[in-house]
């Protein structure tokens, strides 16, 4: 629809006629035209989530050197894209970035960090160490992290510039805004992976952590 | 460090004092070390802590290393110093590797060093050396459930192989 072009000093008389009241007919439908986006609310509410991450203050090795170090400072400022807010907590944060070589002592301490994050959250495995290995082919280091995590995206490089950081985090806020499922599980089809602090064993849950599993799970289908 | 004639007199006066402590010198590339014999290493690192005129009174370092396929098979490295003439000298233990999932053994010297503690934990727990007498010889660095010794040379690397396209094309 063509929306005709006009001066700041009359779209404000325009705001300020339709803050009083005054504004009608066709002067309304071209002040709505012109201020007003329609949209569905997941995406909406996707934009804000895409927008607004507070990545988790955690580093591994020397890729947290580039991120989340760089890419916080005046030079390249993540700030821009709406996540410079860094949580000291995983209770508070929705990103947590990989950012080096995962030995196979500090595996299970990332799985809890990322088990205590709250839904929906995102991982990203940030240079060659932590999505495969990289040049750590030995018998200390988990080859590659998504062995016993699930990651959202990944990130080359060793380490990657900060710029490529960038590149990748804005990848995921386009992953984000594309809709996908806002639970892990759901999202990578993983269900019947849970692990049971009390219960029988080998990990099975005991009949009422089960039943209330299920229940909760009834109830975030409906 | 001594000269090789400054290590063959500290061979000498440990022989005078401690009998059959010192099994042989080695001097090579400049590096003075007493090859000592395992069973008395006490022996002569408490003579080279306590003797007046010596007094190499700090253990900057304790390591092992894995000589395979040579026999014996293990070397435990002292390095002693003496802070007031800034004076090196190194001890070794060379251990044989006792077979079926024995551990070679030795003695602690973690009364005559404290800091020889943490030190004799990490080689125990990469070479899987027995540090007899040590007052916590658990894991240190690898997890406590870890299966094996991993500094070993028939260790195996682990890992998992990686098919580049280089070595595909040309080895593959």
């Amino acid at each position: 629809m063509e929306v005709e072009r006009r001066t700041l000093r009359s779209k404000q008389l325009s705001a300020r006629d339709m803050l009083r009241g005054d504004l009608e007919g066709e002067d309304l439908e071209r002040y709505v035209e012109e201020r007003v986006v329609t949209t569905t609310f997941e995406r909406m509410q996707n934009w804000a989530r895409s927008n607004s991450i507070f990545p988790l203050t955690f580093g591994l090795a020397c890729c947290a050197i580039e991120a989340p170090i760089s890419i916080v400072t005046a030079r390249y400022d993540l700030a821009r894209f709406g996540a410079e807010a860094l949580r000291a907590s995983p209770r508070q944060a929705d990103m947590i970035i990989l950012s080096g070589r995962v030995s196979i002592k500090m595996a299970p301490v990332v799985r809890r960090l990322y088990d205590q994050m709250l839904e929906p959250k995102w991982a990203v495995s940030m240079g060659a160490c932590s999505s495969s290995g990289g040049m750590f082919s030995n018998y200390a280091v988990v080859q590659g992290a998504d062995k016993f995590m699930p990651i959202d995206l990944h990130i080359p490089g060793c380490p990657p510039r900060p710029e490529a950081v960038l590149y990748g985090f804005t990848k995921l806020q386009r992953k984000i805004q594309g809709n996908p499922d806002q639970g892990w599980r759901a999202r990578y089809d993983a269900h019947g992976t849970e692990e049971w602090a009390r219960g029988g064993p080998r990990s099975e849950p005991s009949a009422e952590a089960a039943a209330a599993y299920e229940e909760a799970r009834e109830l975030a289908r409906a | 460090m001594p000269d090789a004639p400054g290590l063959e007199l500290i061979r000498g006066e440990i022989e005078r004092d401690r009998p059959g402590a010192v099994l042989a010198t080695s001097f090579d590339r400049g590096q003075a070390a007493l090859i000592a014999d395992p069973e008395r290493i006490l022996d002569v690192l408490a003579w080279l802590r306590d003797e007046p005129g010596h007094r190499y009174d700090f253990l900057s370092s304790l390591h092992v290393a894995d000589y395979l396929p040579a026999e014996p098979r293990f070397g435990v490295h002292y390095e002693l110093i003496n802070r007031d003439r800034v004076e090196r000298v190194r001890v070794k233990a060379m251990l044989a590797d006792p077979g079926d999932d024995a551990l070679p053994a030795i003695d602690s010297c973690v009364d005559l060093f404290p800091t020889a503690n943490f030190q004799e934990r990490e080689a125990f727990d990469f070479f899987g050396i027995e540090f007899r007498g040590h007052p916590e010889l658990t894991r240190i660095l690898l997890p406590d459930d870890y299966v094996g010794w991993p500094q070993r040379r028939d260790f195996p690397v682990g890992g998992e192989p990686v098919t580049f396209t280089y070595n595909e094309r040309n080895y593959g």
